[in-house]
């Protein structure tokens, strides 16, 4: 019997499904699995993992941890790894990015009559909180451009007579809360006094304005130290973070700062082929080197 | 050497990369396309499909095995998700919701690789495998195969005959994409990607390390300009892709076929010269391309870029910035939308290059096979714009583009743009649409505009601060991700039944040269003025906007 076209060319995509999907989709990832079971390849194929002397498995060199204690702030006797948006920080279980944009700014506020609205740091003070923490731990200036000193991105909303133009009428800093703010950053704008920010109040007719302010363009804290990776799973900072951390580690260890340096040296790669990439230093195997070189007794 | 320095020189290793290969692979998918005798691994597959191997296709036949092809495909992908629970190798994740797995089955059949979920948490590895993998290699060996049944079109005289769906897409599977993934795993594997079956491994501190076959489904993922990742995270995963030299090898994947594809469209309408000019034009949209991408983001413009200092958010330390945006560049540029830095915290400029690299059409290089269909459509458009200058009747190639052509030629451009724009304005008509935006006012646009050219062009990167994963957006970019890759296949394999029926008009005094920098540089012109004149309105009010004020 001839069957109708139309049926036997969807026959013949079934037949030709169930022939890829035994070739591409069974055949070939596992006979990949097994290349990857040869000798000198399967310990990269099982994911690079971390022994302890006992056999248990410590972590990942290309996975990323943090160096935190349970209430999330840092362990000073640790380099501390990049900000991290997986999960609640290096978690390999949701991997991924911030994805906030370049003019993400403003913060959501806390509302205060319902505490389950705790409100939203933008990018920018998540920055500016970053830097300014930061700074204090290494003993740097932690001012950046559109920060202002206490680490909230300095913003102003600006209302105007004609909406886009005319006189100033009001100036509030939007991202000061009036709860927490004892004075807004600065006390006026082009003569008129600038107000802390309330919840609840309406600003979307203001012109969003971020104020520079006199921080140097090339800040003490690198940029890599104040900005979630990719992936948040990030093993690396960059040399200028990890040199930034020499001296509170040498401190926290009792150890010379020239022998962490050493050990950073040791731990960072540079360019492959001198052009590929970005000097970069593995804080994973770092601090595993660093507990090695000098047992940390809190 | 400063970052900038080894930016620029890592841009010149793979062009210098990219043209060592030019010839080599270019010849090789020729002589897989082309060969009369078929292979015994081959002979074995026709068996088991049951197709006469011999018996070549009209255009109507061709176009009929693809869709049934695909939407089969369609519906496997579907039923595996649905029933992942029950099968082997789950690792303990339940069934995909209906509504997701529709999203993904059409997502990977339509080479888009739009992504709702979150590999880590949604997939388990049979479905990663045996599903979302096997359309990595066959939805762009599809895209190949209609690549060369245009080509067919123009070499071919007075039939209706264009080649076997099953044969061509055999081939290209199982001699081009298969064993440069084979061998592809293995150096990622060698850069450290993970590739084993292991669920998770949980360290003494108790963080889950992950495991699965990662490398083997990154490879095809680049190769075949599919994008989707095994992680959230994509190609920015360490596991994914470990180390700057990885990074360049992924992005040297993901270049390096769409390429070499125009040596083979030389090779088959027997001039050399024809392929390269094609070439020329998809390399001089993509340099310019990829240097104002690195060049706005290493200049970082934006109050928040500013304060950092750098480009650095959503970007690993051991890629850097440069190579980041190169990658990004390369990923609009081609249909991929894999992601080694997030889109969304891109500069205004930058991000707005990156989204004008999909509107472009996704033709330099564009995908496997569609990024050559797509350019000489627009070859086609650009002879017939010359010939309208100067009052003959256009030739390409010795074929005629004569009414017929011109209005399939036509019917594909404007199958994106019609889906963008009418997908973006209806979206944005409907109030509780823009919660899903990050930012109101202009970056908010940019992101539901960047959704539209990433489903429509078949790209599947996002702004991902974009909340898409609603009833909305799941039905309206599904909808955009399907008509935008089966509408243009089916207007292709129509010109191509089209050409091939005619004679041959040999090249005469008043022929215009397609070989020449003149033709190359029409091309161009023509792709950007189309382009242009379409969605310069709507990028003004989103990331132009965003970026003067």
């Amino acid at each position: 019997m001839r069957l109708p076209n139309w049926i036997s060319s969807h026959l013949a995509a079934l037949r030709a499904m169930l022939v890829f999907t035994l070739l591409l989709g069974l055949a070939y990832p596992l006979l990949m699995v097994a290349i990857g079971q040869i000798p000198g390849l399967k310990d990269k194929a099982d994911g690079s993992l971390i022994y302890d002397d006992k056999g248990n498995v410590i972590g990942s060199s290309l996975i990323g941890q943090a160096y935190t204690d349970a209430d999330g702030a840092a362990l000073k006797q640790y380099f501390q790894s990049r900000p991290s948006a997986a999960g609640d920080g290096y978690d390999p279980l949701a991997s991924g990015a911030s994805n906030l944009g370049p003019e993400n700014i403003v913060d959501t506020l806390a509302d205060p009559a319902n505490p389950e609205e705790s409100g939203a740091p933008s990018l920018l003070t998540q920055v500016c909180a970053r830097s300014v923490e930061i700074g204090e731990r290494e003993g740097v200036d932690g001012s950046r451009p559109y920060c202002t000193d206490a680490g909230v991105g300095a913003v102003l909303g600006v209302f105007r007579a004609e909406g886009l133009t005319g006189a100033i009428t009001r100036v509030v800093s939007l991202n000061e809360d009036c709860a927490s703010t004892p004075a807004p950053f600065m006390a006026t704008y082009e003569g008129v006094t600038v107000e802390c920010a309330k919840f609840g109040e309406d600003y979307a007719k203001a012109l969003v304005t971020p104020i520079r302010g006199d921080a140097p363009a090339d800040p003490a804290v690198p940029a890599d130290a104040v900005s979630a990776s990719g992936s948040g799973l990030d093993p690396h900072i960059s040399v200028a973070y990890a040199e930034l951390q020499a001296k509170r580690i040498a401190k926290e260890r009792g150890m010379d700062v020239t022998a962490v340096e050493k050990l950073i040296e040791d731990n960072t790669t540079g360019r492959f082929l001198g052009f590929m990439g970005e000097p970069a230093v593995n804080v994973v195997e770092l601090n595993l080197a660093l507990d090695k070189a000098r047992p940390y007794a809190s | 050497m400063s970052t900038t320095t080894a930016g620029y020189v890592f841009i010149a290793a793979m062009i210098v990369a990219l043209i060592a290969v030019y010839k080599p692979l270019g010849d090789y998918i020729y002589r897989v396309v082309t060969r009369e005798k078929h292979r015994a691994p081959e002979r074995f597959v026709y068996k088991l499909v049951g197709v006469k191997a011999d018996t070549e296709q009209t255009w109507g036949g061709y176009a009929r095995s693809v869709l049934a092809f695909s939407a089969l495909s369609i519906f496997f992908l579907y039923g595996l998700q649905r029933l992942q629970e029950h099968l082997p190798w789950s690792n303990g994740m339940a069934e995909v919701p209906a509504a997701l797995s529709w999203n993904t089955a059409v997502s990977f059949t339509t080479n888009t690789n739009w992504q709702a979920y979150s590999g880590e948490s949604t997939m388990g590895h049979l479905v990663q495998m045996a599903g979302l993998a096997v359309q990595n290699f066959v939805s762009a060996a599809v895209g190949v195969a209609v690549a060369i049944v245009l080509v067919r079109g123009f070499a071919r005289k007075l039939t209706d005959r264009l080649g076997n769906f099953w044969v061509d897409l055999t081939r290209i599977t199982i001699w081009v994409l298969l064993p440069i993934a084979i061998v592809g795993a293995v150096v990622l594997i060698i850069g450290g990607a993970v590739q084993n079956l292991t669920a998770e491994t949980v360290t003494q501190a108790g963080q889950h390390i992950t495991g699965g076959p990662v490398a083997s489904q990154e490879v095809i993922k680049e190769l075949g300009t599919n994008g989707g990742g095994f992680y959230n995270a994509n190609s920015a995963h360490p596991f994914e892709n470990p180390t700057s030299w990885t990074n360049f090898f992924e992005i040297f994947l993901i270049l390096c076929v769409p390429f070499a594809l125009t040596r083979t469209f030389g090779r088959m309408v027997g001039d050399k010269r024809q392929g390269l000019a094609i070439a020329g034009v998809m390399a001089v949209i993509a340099l310019a391309s990829v240097l104002l991408v690195v060049g706005f983001e290493n200049a970082a413009d934006g109050t928040v870029p500013t304060a950092i200092g750098a480009a650095m958010e959503g970007r690993e330390v051991r890629f850097g910035t440069p190579n980041s945006s190169f990658f990004a560049a390369a990923t609009t540029l081609t249909s991929t939308g894999a992601v080694d830095s997030f889109h969304d915290s891109y500069s205004a400029w930058g991000g707005g290059v990156l989204t004008l690299n999909m509107l472009l059409g996704e033709v330099a290089p564009g995908g496997v096979g569609a990024g050559l269909y797509g350019m000489l459509v627009l070859a086609v458009i650009t002879v017939f714009v010359a010939g309208l200058m100067v009052g003959r009747t256009p030739e390409y190639l010795g074929k005629k583009i004569g009414a017929r052509e011109i209005k399939l030629a036509s019917m594909y451009f404007l199958t994106t743009p019609a889906l963008v724009l009418i997908g973006l304005a209806a979206s944005i008509s409907v109030p509780d649409n823009l919660t899903s935006m990050q930012d109101k006012g202009t970056h908010g646009l940019s992101e539901m505009l960047y959704a539209f050219a990433s489903a429509s062009n078949n790209n599947g990167s996002a702004f991902a601060g974009f909340s898409a994963n609603t009833d909305w957006f799941n039905t309206a970019l599904g909808l955009c991700m399907f008509f935008g890759r089966f509408l243009p296949i089916i207007f292709v394999l129509a010109l191509a039944g089209s050409l091939a029926k005619q004679k041959a008009t040999p090249a005469s005094e008043g022929t215009f040269p397609t070989h020449k920098p003149l033709f190359v540089g029409m091309v161009v012109f023509t792709t950007l003025i189309l382009v242009a004149l379409t969605f310069l309105p709507v990028l003004a009010l989103g990331p132009v906007a965003e970026g003067l004020f």
